[in-house]
């Protein structure tokens, strides 16, 4: 009778545990073809982890520069962990998620993140925090990206917050239940197509220009870090137009990286010296640059690095040379395709 | 603390531990402290009127208890001594400092309740006033804090006290099983209003661990969940897109409006006694059933002794019985016989005495206008069916269709569209909006729109009308096989596959199709209001 009871007991937790776990499999949102900003931060974990550089960011690192640029014309082995207007908070957290891993011998920071102070929206959230793998990092960054709607819980169990997808299931869901589509090229989203820079916004005064005490402890703690396990700590600002750069902004960059010792490349005052034009090298007028303008700025900065950490040249590895090779082959078969594409439209 | 609150479920979870861990003769002292934590988290200055009702019930009752001791012993110390009239003298003294004393406690304790929940209604009204005589001055509102539940856990006090008035209970000698009666977390916030001689039996019981019982808490809480989330807070939506845009949903939309309600009311404050009982029962505690398939009435009069019971017998017993046996009213008894006979004078203490009572039910449910109209609107259906009487007598003894099913079926829905009809002034919360909305049904001419697709506009999609329709049979089906016995018992007697299919397929569409999360407001239960 007892053995009775502890068969049927165990029978029903591995079905409720089963069916559980398929439905959160399947109520998941897969970001394969549209939003697929959210898959970014997952794809790292699939890679093999021997990084040289490692750039953390918002939609200004995984949409402006490419990873491939810097093997193909200076031997850099890198990986962008970008994600949707990745808050601070996140990037450091994903920096010490990604020291778990590996330790990169430099780190690119996109500062445009400096001008969010506190936690701002949850579908954001979710696509900078849901592909993390568990540890304390990622509790930290969920407990400090909340916002007052959200609750801890539904990060632990997705299905909490997923559940009403019932209702808008498609089939992807079910193909891609335990699979995966790759939809970067190391961290990086191409976009082929070009809508040139017209009518910018100028930006709008601004009550306070000063950035946050929260997002400045932050990069505290982001130097602090890459100081504590040797990791050159590099702020850029890429060219995006828009959302505006102030010249307030910029000056406490500017002064924060030389208090620190940090190097800081502004791509918006490289115009010149990239040859980025915003006429052909953007595909959203200006918000975002498209393969072209990426890879010219990618040359720039893959320079810069050299001149300034003097990165060994690993195009003689084999094995990683190997890697590289189908990375690329990939890359470019993923360029032909959106050519292909954009032609027809 | 919201019943839909994931913290609420932890806060359970740790009770049940607790309770179920600590030494049994403090569990009801555990009660108490997690009682009292509820109801500080929801806000701590609620602590305070809770505690002064507490306090002011308690001590006055225990004097109003002593005086009768006292009397007691008075009167057998003089046995023999005493003669007749002494003794009545005497008795109608102590009787007089006991009202004394009840009277000071009814006044304190629902004036603090009319006070904070009446004060801006009253301004309200007399600044209506102020204006239509032409006077440009007004009176400000008051920013007063009304405590969660205050009305239910007053009422539940005031009950109480009448009680050990009237000395059909002892008056409890120990202050905090006391405030444990006032403050019992599952049923603060919307009831039922429990009597002390039914709570009292088994709230300070020592309860052991049983899983057949405490396992049939958990399925009742399900259910309940089922109710609230599924089925309530879906069709909330429906029912909020018709009554905040009463321009734009007129006619047919009035009427759709008013049937969701219907189910969402139902579904929601029967959901969340369910998880009140659920709960009580997880801890071994019994708590009053407050309905009883209020739907199935076949009257009005049946569906309020259907529907939210312990609020019906509450004001049954402390209000309509009292005023129909008081001086005055058998006075106006006496007098409306000689004016207008024996067969119309002889009723007009009853419509006198059923007046107050639907007078108070509506200021119970809320302090507008418009719960006013609706408790009298109440009143008016009931004294009306009840003077109709006659003609239905007449009526069955020429066609005898009382007991064809159809004819029954035809009552239940006659019941069901009046009640829907006096909601409306629930729904609307504005009388002079209520009655013109309720005049476009009839002028609007748009009945096409429940059919032609027009329903989909209101936020809700067509799978959400499927959930709440098959959720709706499925409340039906509940309900009808609830009236030959307990429908857990009978799932209960299946075979393990077929229970565990039960309730875990019950979980999965509460986990599922529950309105709950982001995307959603969460949204209060509706008798939290009152």
């Amino acid at each position: 009778m007892k053995r009775k009871r502890i068969i049927r007991t165990a029978c029903s937790v591995l079905v409720v545990a089963f069916t559980l776990f398929m439905l959160q499999r399947l109520l998941l949102p897969k970001y394969v073809s549209d939003v697929v900003e959210g898959r970014l931060i997952a794809e790292y974990y699939a890679e093999e982890k021997d990084h040289d550089v490692i750039f953390i960011g918002d939609c200004e690192v995984y949409e402006n520069f490419s990873p491939k640029i810097l093997w193909e014309d200076y031997g850099i082995n890198s990986y962008i962990r970008g994600s949707a207007q990745q808050l601070i908070w996140q990037s450091y957290y994903l920096l010490e998620d990604t020291l778990r891993y590996e330790k990169p011998k430099v780190v690119v920071f996109n500062v445009l993140a400096m001008k969010y102070d506190e936690p701002q929206n949850e579908a954001y959230n979710r696509m900078s925090l849901e592909g993390m793998k568990w540890s304390m990092a990622k509790v930290k960054a969920i407990q400090a990206s909340m916002t007052d709607e959200e609750h801890f819980l539904d990060y632990v169990f997705p299905i909490l917050r997923y559940h009403s997808r019932w209702s808008s299931l498609k089939a992807e869901d079910v193909e891609y239940l335990f699979t995966d589509r790759k939809v970067s090229h190391n961290g990086y989203y191409m976009r082929v197509d070009v809508k040139p820079a017209k009518d910018v916004p100028e930006g709008k005064m601004l009550a306070d220009y000063r950035f946050g005490e929260n997002a400045y402890q932050y990069l505290d703690k982001m130097a602090k870090l890459c100081r504590d396990n040797d990791i050159k700590l590099v702020l850029v600002k890429a060219p995006s137009l828009y959302p505006y750069w102030y010249d307030e902004w910029e000056r406490q960059i500017e002064d924060y990286a030389k208090q620190n010792g940090l190097l800081y490349i502004n791509f918006l005052e490289l115009k010149e010296e990239t040859g980025l034009d915003y006429d052909s090298d953007t595909y959203d007028g200006g918000l975002h640059l498209n393969l072209s303008g990426a890879e010219k700025i990618t040359a720039y900065l893959g320079q810069a690095l050299q001149d300034e950490y003097h990165l060994t040249d690993r195009r003689s590895e084999e094995r990683l040379s190997k890697i590289w090779a189908d990375k690329t082959a990939a890359y470019e078969q993923d360029r032909r395709k959106q050519e292909e594409e954009t032609e027809k439209q | 603390m919201l019943f839909t609150s994931y913290v609420f479920l932890g806060f359970l979870l740790l009770l049940f531990v607790c309770y179920y861990t600590v030494p049994k003769k403090f569990q009801w002292m555990l009660l108490l402290l997690f009682s009292y934590v509820f109801y500080f988290l929801a806000n701590p200055y609620y602590l305070i009127y809770i505690s002064v009702t507490t306090a002011s019930v308690y001590y006055l009752g225990l004097k109003i208890e002593e005086q009768a001791e006292k009397q007691k012993a008075y009167l057998a110390a003089r046995k023999g001594t005493f003669g007749k009239e002494e003794k009545k003298a005497y008795k109608k003294r102590v009787r007089k400092r006991q009202t004394g004393l009840f009277l000071a406690a009814l006044i304190l304790n629902l004036g603090i309740l009319a006070v904070l929940k009446y004060t801006n209604f009253m301004i309200a009204n007399v600044n209506g006033i102020l204006h239509a005589i032409g006077s440009g001055h007004t009176i400000a509102f008051v920013d007063l804090l009304l405590p969660m539940g205050i009305s239910f856990y007053t009422f539940q006090a005031v009950g109480y006290l009448i009680d050990v008035y009237r000395g059909t209970i002892p008056a409890e000698k120990n202050l905090f099983r006391f405030a444990l009666f006032v403050s019992f977390f599952p049923q603060l916030v919307q009831g039922p209003i429990s009597r002390f001689h039914d709570l009292s039996q088994t709230l300070y019981e020592e309860h052991e661990f049983a899983w057949s019982g405490f396992s049939r808490g958990l399925q009742r809480i399900l259910w309940g969940y089922f109710k609230k989330l599924v089925i309530a807070d879906r069709m909330l939506i429906g029912v909020n897109e018709i009554i905040r845009n009463p321009d734009e949903y007129t006619g047919a939309y009035v009427f759709a409006g008013m049937m969701f309600y219907a189910l969402e009311l139902y579904a929601d404050f029967t959901g969340g006694i369910d998880i009140t009982i659920g709960t009580a029962q997880c801890l071994g505690i019994r708590v009053t059933e407050n309905f009883n398939r209020p739907y199935f009435s076949k009257s009005i009069k049946e569906y309020w002794r259907r529907w939210h019971i312990t609020m019906g017998t509450w004001f049954t017993d402390y209000i309509f019985y009292p005023i129909s046996v008081s001086g005055p009213m058998l006075k106006i008894s006496k007098v409306s016989r000689k004016a207008l006979g024996d067969r119309i004078g002889k009723r007009v203490p009853v419509y006198l005495s059923s007046f107050a009572v639907w007078l108070a039910t509506g200021i119970w449910h809320g302090a507008s206008w418009n719960f006013i109209v609706w408790g009298l609107g109440n009143w008016a259906v009931i004294m009306i069916s009840q003077e109709l009487e006659p003609l239905y007598r007449r009526f069955h003894a020429r066609f005898h269709v009382e007991d064809k099913v159809g004819f029954r079926i035809f009552q239940i829905v006659r019941t069901i569209l009046l009640m829907s009809c006096l909601r409306t002034f629930d729904c609307y919360r504005d009388v002079p909006l209520t009655f013109r909305m309720f005049g476009t049904m009839f002028t609007a001419g748009n009945w096409n729109i429940l059919w032609d697709g027009s329903l989909l506009s209101l936020g809700l999609q067509l799978a959400d009308y499927l959930v709440l329709l098959a959720g709706a049979a499925l409340i039906f089906a509940v309900s009808m096989l609830q009236r030959s016995g307990s429908v857990r018992e009978k799932i209960a007697a299946k075979p393990y596959p077929v229970r565990f299919a039960v309730w875990y397929g019950l979980f999965l569409i509460v986990l599922l199709m529950g309105v709950y999360g982001i995307g959603y407001d969460a949204n209060q239960f509706i008798y939290n209001q009152f």
